[in-house]
């Protein structure tokens, strides 16, 4: 797999030595549903996060992008199990098998190398603690860290989010707006400046001034500490606005993975180009939209062959004889775009080239 | 041709429903709240009117207004050129019969013990729309067809929980039409759906506003959305209980003149990774959205707004003026200096 971080914008970037930072093999989450029975939430999934890479995980609810994030961090909950091989290259070398860790081990891995940014900011905290003893807290659990050294880097990575670290130290969560929550969030998370963050639907129920400026923020932390991550996102724009890279996940498997550009003017899984079709753009005329019909399919009944082939326009008999394997774009060689879908040469988004004409004045 | 493109011209019609300087007030321990600010709105049959706004804004205030689920502390709301609150017991019904509300969340406002049938002719019988559990079952039918849930016998039986979310919100929009409304106020009706089932239900809504002739009041955060749906129609923009700018969609979207709609249209992140780098938060001077209980003097959007002038904009409450024909924006320095001070420079890149 080839990835393809834009070489214009150069940046910090750490940890990886050139191999993948996070790699992921054959992962595969199943949720107990009852006695002695399960359903596969994520199937199969391989990937590979470079340093300093920016991947968006897109879909429909229930397609596993949640499930699959906190799978990596080893965050399940009890009736859930994760298998397959995930390996975390730390920047002095060492690999770690994420999914073999124990107690102290798995504590350290957690936070310090790769740190999860919840949905809905408001209960990810504790809140009868006030901000300060969050930050307090978290440093003392993995750190040796002084009062003034977690005040100063506290106060430091707060500033960083734009927020005013006097005014927000004393605050109880509940007392700070949606925006400045998800910020704070964001600062905590990078207390321990961890190699990955995952962050899951981070801008998801903010107003729209407010989502602006937690995207900004997200740009510019990163461009400053070098970090990658993951994004888990429902909204196709702000995986234009986030990602490097995006992966397309069905019914629990990655059905297409590419560059942001690739992704979003060349899609070839008709998943994807259903996604892209959906979403209304704001600037300009009015677009023809159209709908994926149906619905994701219960993942306790899932459908033979490809999972999307009753909701797609391009099926055919031989989709549903076997779930076709990712793939390489074979006309478009070396740069890392591949499909899960035996058709994809058919699959065009025909669509005229953007206008970048913004809508002035007229 | 899509539904979309098909709405009639609802120009020199007399409006279904007038809301004429209404305000909404909340007594608190924090002191008087003004939710809903002198807003003056119309509707009118077959026509869509988008208001649009972030949270606190008085979008759902206003529409509870428009519905009659609360009386305006001033102003006054008129259905069909009657006060709706001097209206007698027999005309308020039928109001409330014209005028239906479809809610965010269909999960919360569907009962979750009655099956769609059970749910759909409820109000048929009440109401006396037909006669007979048979009648009834069939109009149910005939409703469920209306809103693309076909074919009507897989869902009549059905609970809400056995239905997808969009299934569900189909059905709350079929409830809605049970009694032929004149007017269907739908509330971020789409907002919990996935990307792939809004646009058709929008489509649904759409067909139903040129088919029927319902006229829609419909309320969004997301401006693509009301975009997508409003554009032969109307928008509002709310900020702090005021409309800032009222105009026809394609106008308010393309080319906004109030700098609060402007700065809204510059955040939106777009699906095309090449167009989203322009976008940005331009000079917003502050991100803090001012407290509803301690509104800023003038105008409410002058700690923000990139082209705040003092003395001008922090003295009085701007007028609601018409800047380009059938647009107006509420801004004393639009209203000056013309809506081209709203981008001086070409989008920076």
């Amino acid at each position: 797999m080839v990835t393809t971080t834009s070489p214009s914008a150069p940046r910090a970037v750490r940890g990886g030595q050139g191999k993948p930072l996070l790699s992921v093999r054959d992962f595969n989450v199943e949720y107990r549903t009852g006695a002695g029975t399960t359903v596969q939430a994520v199937r199969g999934v391989d990937l590979d996060l470079y340093p300093g890479e920016s991947l968006a995980l897109v879909g429909e609810s229930g397609c596993g992008k949640t499930t699959f994030g906190l799978g990596l961090l080893r965050l399940l909950p009890r009736l859930g199990h994760a298998s397959g091989k995930v390996t975390f290259n730390r920047g002095d070398g060492t690999e770690i098998d994420v999914l073999g860790l124990d107690g102290r081990d798995l504590r350290q891995f957690r936070w310090r190398d790769a740190a999860m940014v919840f949905q809905g900011a408001m209960n990810a905290f504790n809140p009868v603690l006030k901000i300060r003893a969050h930050m307090h807290d978290t440093m003392r659990a993995h750190t040796k860290a002084t009062r003034k050294e977690i005040e100063d880097r506290a106060a430091e990575l707060l500033r960083l989010v734009r927020l005013e670290p006097a005014r927000v130290m004393d605050c109880y969560p509940h007392e700070l707006s949606g925006g400045m929550r998800q910020r704070v969030l964001i600062a905590m998370s990078l207390l321990l400046e961890p190699e990955v963050l995952i962050l899951d639907e981070p801008t998801t129920a903010l107003d729209i001034l407010t989502q602006r400026s937690i995207v900004d923020v997200l740009h510019e932390v990163r461009e400053r500490l070098g970090f990658s991550m993951i994004f888990i996102s429902h909204d196709l724009s702000l995986a234009a606005e986030l990602a490097d890279r995006v992966a397309t996940m069905y019914a629990g498997r990655i059905v297409e993975t590419g560059g942001v550009r690739d992704m979003f003017y060349k899609p070839r899984h008709p998943y994807t180009l259903g996604l892209i079709k959906a979403v209304p753009p704001i600037v300009g005329d009015l677009p023809d939209l159209e709908s994926i019909p149906g619905g994701p399919p219960s993942l306790a009944a899932l459908p033979p062959g490809c999972k999307f082939n009753p909701r797609c326009k391009y099926a055919t008999e031989e989709c549903k004889a076997e779930d076709p394997p990712l793939v390489p774009v074979s006309d478009q060689p070396g740069d890392g775009h591949e499909v899960a879908c035996i058709h994809y040469k058919e699959v065009h988004l025909d669509r005229p080239a953007p206008n970048n004409e913004l809508g002035t004045a007229s | 041709m899509s539904a979309m493109e098909t709405a009639p011209a609802a120009e020199g019609r007399t409006p279904l429903m007038t809301l004429a300087g209404v305000s909404q007030v909340f007594d608190t321990k924090a002191g008087p709240i003004h939710a809903v600010n002198q807003v003056d709105l119309s509707i009118n049959p077959g026509e869509v009117l988008c208001l649009v706004g972030e949270s606190g804004s008085g979008k759902t205030t206003a529409a509870r207004m428009a519905a009659g689920l609360a009386k305006p502390t001033n102003g006054q709301v008129d259905f069909d050129g009657t006060d709706i609150w001097s209206m007698n017991r027999r005309d308020f019904s039928t109001f409330r019969r014209s005028v239906q509300y479809v809610h965010q969340d269909p999960y919360a406002s569907l009962n979750p013990t009655r099956t769609v049938q059970q749910t759909l002719t409820a109000p048929l019988l009440k109401h006396g729309v037909v006669k007979g559990g048979k009648a009834a079952a069939a109009r149910a039918a005939e409703l469920l067809t209306k809103v693309d849930l076909t074919p009507p016998e897989n869902f009549l039986t059905k609970y809400p929980h056995q239905l997808s979310g969009g299934q569900r919100q189909r059905a709350s929009v079929a409830r809605a039409l049970t009694l032929d409304p004149k007017i269907i106020i739908a509330d971020e009706s789409t907002s919990m759906l996935d990307v792939s089932i809004r646009i058709s239900v929008l489509a649904m809504l759409g067909r139903l506003r040129d088919d029927l002739g319902v006229g829609f009041l419909f309320i969004t955060h997301d401006l693509a959305i009301a975009k997508y749906f409003g554009w032969h129609g109307k928008t509002a923009v709310m900020y702090l209980g005021r409309i800032v700018e009222f105009g026809p969609t394609p106008k308010i979207i393309n080319a906004p003149t109030h700098p609060y709609t402007r700065a809204l249209i510059d955040a939106i992140p777009e699906p095309d990774p090449d167009l989203t780098k322009t976008k940005g938060l331009g000079s917003l001077r502050s991100l803090e959205i001012p407290s509803l209980a301690h509104l800023p003097p003038g105008c409410s959007f002058h700690p923000r707004c990139p082209l705040f002038e003092g003395g001008l904009c922090d003295g009085v409450v701007p007028e609601l003026v018409e800047i380009r024909s059938g647009q107006s924006a509420a801004c004393h320095v639009v209203a000056r200096d013309g809506a081209d001070v709203l981008r001086p420079d070409p989008p920076a890149t």
